[in-house]
């Protein structure tokens, strides 16, 4: 007996010694994220759903990046040029670029890219209605040619959220738009590669690190500069419960919440496992979306006694409530980048109902109802509507409030029908600050009547100013014009911004190196 | 028997065909249209359109129904809205997660319950009896996610024992298995328990005062026999209704207690295509929960006759 326990001592004094002495064995650094939603559609071009586009800018790579200070860096591209006339742009792709097959990435894919985009996004639309022609000049090298001088060739390329222009192999860019790629088509040139056989929706979606991505020299800033991958996976765990999430990044068995809701905020401050780190300085904007074909906002005069009667800080209170978290900001393109201006702003958004009453007998109200459309499932946007019909009712108006899920929102909007038969007068949304820096991006804001984004606003004015904007290319030009579609705004209102909000990262103190970018990446993440 | 059975199974096709048409009815019905979701927040209302018409949409109702019935009744029951995925595929990765957790809070609920059920019936009015019966009322009227989240706190939080969330499945190996299923199966354990302890109790009580139990007294049988060979036997007809009846809201209780503990099951992909507006998968899901509740109860009554011999078919 006492044999067979020196024995059994023996053995595991060895096996001790033996794992002392062996090399550590080298364990894939994971990092495991919750998302803001699950990701159910692959496909970047058919959707404009943020979480597809965070996917896609892991997959995919694209010719130019935002940066930190919203300039436009080459990416894929090495080098490009512009005519004498500004007519031709020439662009020379980077040594070494692969998609994840192995395949090289040719000018050709660029050019089937561009056009998928082009056919599905708003300012690709744009920039197709003035191009002539593109064409592949030898396998690194393609032009793109205009009808006429465009000054957003660079920033539609390099426009940093949904729809992104990311280039796929020709092969993929070749399908029809309007349809979803399939999942064995989601190749890319970019940092990590997908894995279609773990992605398991509802549960989790996985990538690795693409180990011949080559990144750029410079170091990373915004979604520029060299993407560099310093873990091996990133598994994207879909936990649909806030509380669920929460108790699962303290109990450490994730690393990072990309959303957490500010209510729990103040939990996971308390938390020595857990920072919390604004990613997005310039954040999101809640937004009043007026319908114009309907009375009583068919008339400008009554959504300027809207504007007037209306306040950020209440709406930031009811949703956000801590401080640290908001900023009031009326410029319409956002404080804190090149193009905030306070033009036209003078005497909105102060909350002023007596003027606000006056304004609306002047403009003749009748006291038809207004139909503000409630979404009562996301929490970021339930508290609005009710603030919303407070101030509105102060001022004089009729306000019918009618509650609904996001996605019967989101259907409803579409539809252009009377009031009485399921129309609508107004809803509450929010921006991601990066889709709306620029009168050409900021979708709101396109004023084509039928062509318009729902809501419908139809003025000749704004549409001259943005067309005025998207054929500039001076800083100085753009500035004055985007101060012109201001004044007209404060005349010919098309939605109202009700505050900069933030929505911090809840991170495990283990993961370092998360960048400063207006979407979610995980270059240059590092877990300890 | 197998006439019986036979014949029940046959009568589960109109069921099912009029729970297909309704649910069809309904969605089509019901405000919310998944072009407009599945287009995103920055979508145009051409885009929206276009979605709409790609997926069948703009399609009469009835030229829907009959596409996707004809379809269906050939084993095809089409493709998710959202995935690129076939409804079939994503149902069968949510099968298992759903069907473990049922399994376990089965076994842990009959295994707990029927014994509490049986002592406090046997020890009728004294404090075993008002003790149990006093959990099963907390049982009943405590929500099973106050009860997930009380069970997180305590055994993942603070005491680290067990996970917070998640789900391995069998093949990933089975202690990794059954340690993340232990909190679930409790938290949704506990209401059963208090309905079959509950029923188990009265049905056994109404037995004890049965002349063949004091017969069976008075021919010296000791006190434990009495109650487990011949009042629980006879007592069990109620309690298998019970745990038939239990399982219908077994079904419920998984949705919550899946998102709870983020189990990735058949409750969490329905109320996901619900939001989502995922015709296809809420349809095939309610058709399947349609026939499991159908079959459950062609089960307990064929369990009856093996209980109690005087019932036949």
């Amino acid at each position: 007996m006492v044999k067979h326990w020196k024995a059994l001592l023996a053995s595991v004094a060895m096996a001790g010694a033996m794992s002392l002495a062996a090399p550590p064995v080298a364990q894939a650094q994971t990092v495991r994220v919750v998302m803001h939603s699950d990701l159910k559609i692959l496909d970047p071009i058919w959707t404009t759903a943020y979480i597809v586009r965070n996917h896609g800018y892991l997959v995919w790579d694209t010719l130019f990046a935002m940066d930190e200070k919203f300039e436009v860096k080459p990416q894929m591209v090495d080098t490009w040029k512009v005519s004498d006339d500004k007519l031709t742009y020439t662009f020379t792709l980077r040594d070494g670029l692969e998609w994840h097959d192995g395949k090289p990435v040719t000018a050709e894919d660029c050019i089937a890219s561009i056009k998928r985009w082009g056919a599905k996004d708003s300012m690709g639309q744009k920039l197709m209605g003035v191009t002539a022609e593109m064409k592949a000049v030898d396998a690194k090298t393609f032009t793109l040619t205009l009808k006429e001088p465009y000054g957003l060739v660079l920033q539609s390329l390099g426009k940093p959220s949904s729809n992104v222009p990311f280039m796929m192999p020709a092969s993929v860019a070749a399908t029809d738009p309007n349809t979803q790629i399939k999942p064995t088509d989601v190749i890319g040139s970019g940092p990590f590669i997908f894995r279609p056989a773990e992605w398991k929706p509802g549960e989790k979606v996985v990538y690795v690190k693409n180990p011949k991505y080559k990144p750029r020299n410079e170091p990373p800033s915004g979604l520029a500069g060299g993407k560099v991958v310093k873990v091996d996976r990133v598994e994207w765990i879909w936990i649909a419960d806030v509380q669920t999430s929460t108790n699962a990044l303290i109990a450490g068995e994730i690393d990072m919440i990309e959303s957490p809701g500010h209510d729990l905020l103040p939990v996971l401050a308390k938390e020595k496992s857990v920072r919390l780190f604004n990613a997005n300085p310039t954040g999101n904007q809640f937004t009043f979306r007026f319908n114009v074909l309907h009375k009583p906002f068919d008339n400008p005069k009554i959504r300027h006694a809207a504007t007037v009667a209306m306040s950020q800080e209440p709406f930031l209170q009811a949703v956000v409530g801590d401080a640290q978290w908001y900023k009031t900001c009326k410029a319409m393109f956002i404080c804190g980048t090149p193009l905030e201006s306070m033009a036209g702003m003078d005497g909105v958004l102060n909350g002023d109902s007596a003027k606000a009453a006056a304004l609306l007998k002047e403009a003749g109200y009748d006291g038809t109802p207004i139909v503000l459309m409630q979404s009562t499932d996301l929490q970021v946007l339930t508290n609005l509507a009710p603030v919303a019909k407070a101030q509105l009712e102060k001022a004089g108006f009729k306000v019918d409030m009618q509650s609904m899920d996001w996605q019967t929102l989101v259907s409803r909007r579409t539809k252009k029908d009377p009031l009485n038969s399921g129309g609508w007068s107004a809803f509450l949304t929010s921006w991601v600050a990066a889709d709306i820096l620029n009168p050409v991006m900021a979708g709101f804001f396109n004023s084509a009547c039928d062509k318009a984004m729902f809501g419908w606003p139809c003025d000749e004015q704004i549409e001259k100013l943005r067309d005025q904007f998207a054929k500039e290319s001076d800083p100085a030009k753009h500035k004055a014009i985007v101060e012109a579609i201001q004044k007209r705004w404060a005349e010919y209102p098309t939605h109202v911004h009700l505050g900069q909000w933030y929505a911090p990262f809840a991170l495990s103190t283990k993961l370092e190196g998360n960048l400063v970018a207006p979407v979610t990446v995980f270059w240059n993440v590092t877990k300890k | 028997m197998f006439a019986f059975i036979a014949r029940r199974l046959v009568a589960t096709i109109p069921v099912l065909l009029f729970v297909a048409i309704f649910v069809f009815m309904l969605l089509r019905l019901t405000p919310g249209d998944p072009a407009a979701v599945i287009a995103g927040d920055n979508a145009t209302s051409d885009q929206v359109a276009a979605i709409r018409a790609k997926l069948g949409l703009d399609e009469p109702l009835h030229t829907q129904f009959f596409i996707w019935s004809g379809k269906a009744l050939a084993g095809d029951f089409g493709e998710s809205f959202f995935f690129k995925k076939t409804v079939a595929e994503l149902i069968v990765q949510r099968i298992e997660p759903t069907a473990m957790l049922a399994l376990c809070t089965l076994i842990l609920a009959v295994s707990i319950a029927v014994p509490l059920g049986v002592l406090a019936a046997a020890r009728q009015g004294g404090w075993v009896d008002r003790a149990i019966m006093g959990f099963s009322v907390l049982g009943f009227s405590v929500p099973v996610f106050v009860v997930g989240y009380l069970l997180i706190y305590l055994f993942a939080i603070q005491w680290g024992l067990l996970p917070v969330q998640g789900y391995r499945r069998i093949a990933e190996g089975f202690g990794d298995f059954i340690i993340r299923l232990i909190l679930p199966s409790v938290t949704l354990a506990v209401i059963y328990i208090a309905l079959i302890s509950r029923i188990t109790r009265a049905s056994v009580i109404e037995t004890l005062g049965e002349d063949y139990i004091r017969t069976a007294r008075a021919k010296g049988l000791p006190g434990r026999t009495v109650l487990l060979r011949h009042a629980l036997r006879n007592a069990a007809v109620p309690i298998i209704t019970v745990i038939g009846i239990g399982i219908a809201l077994l079904i419920g209780g998984v949705v919550v207690t899946e998102s709870v503990y983020n189990i990735p099951g058949v409750g969490r992909l329905t109320v996901d295509a619900v939001l989502a507006r995922d015709f296809p998968v809420i349809q095939v899901v309610i058709l399947m929960f349609s026939f499991v509740y159908v079959l459950i109860n062609l089960v307990i009554d064929i369990a009856y006759s093996f209980f109690d011999p005087r019932i036949r078919y």
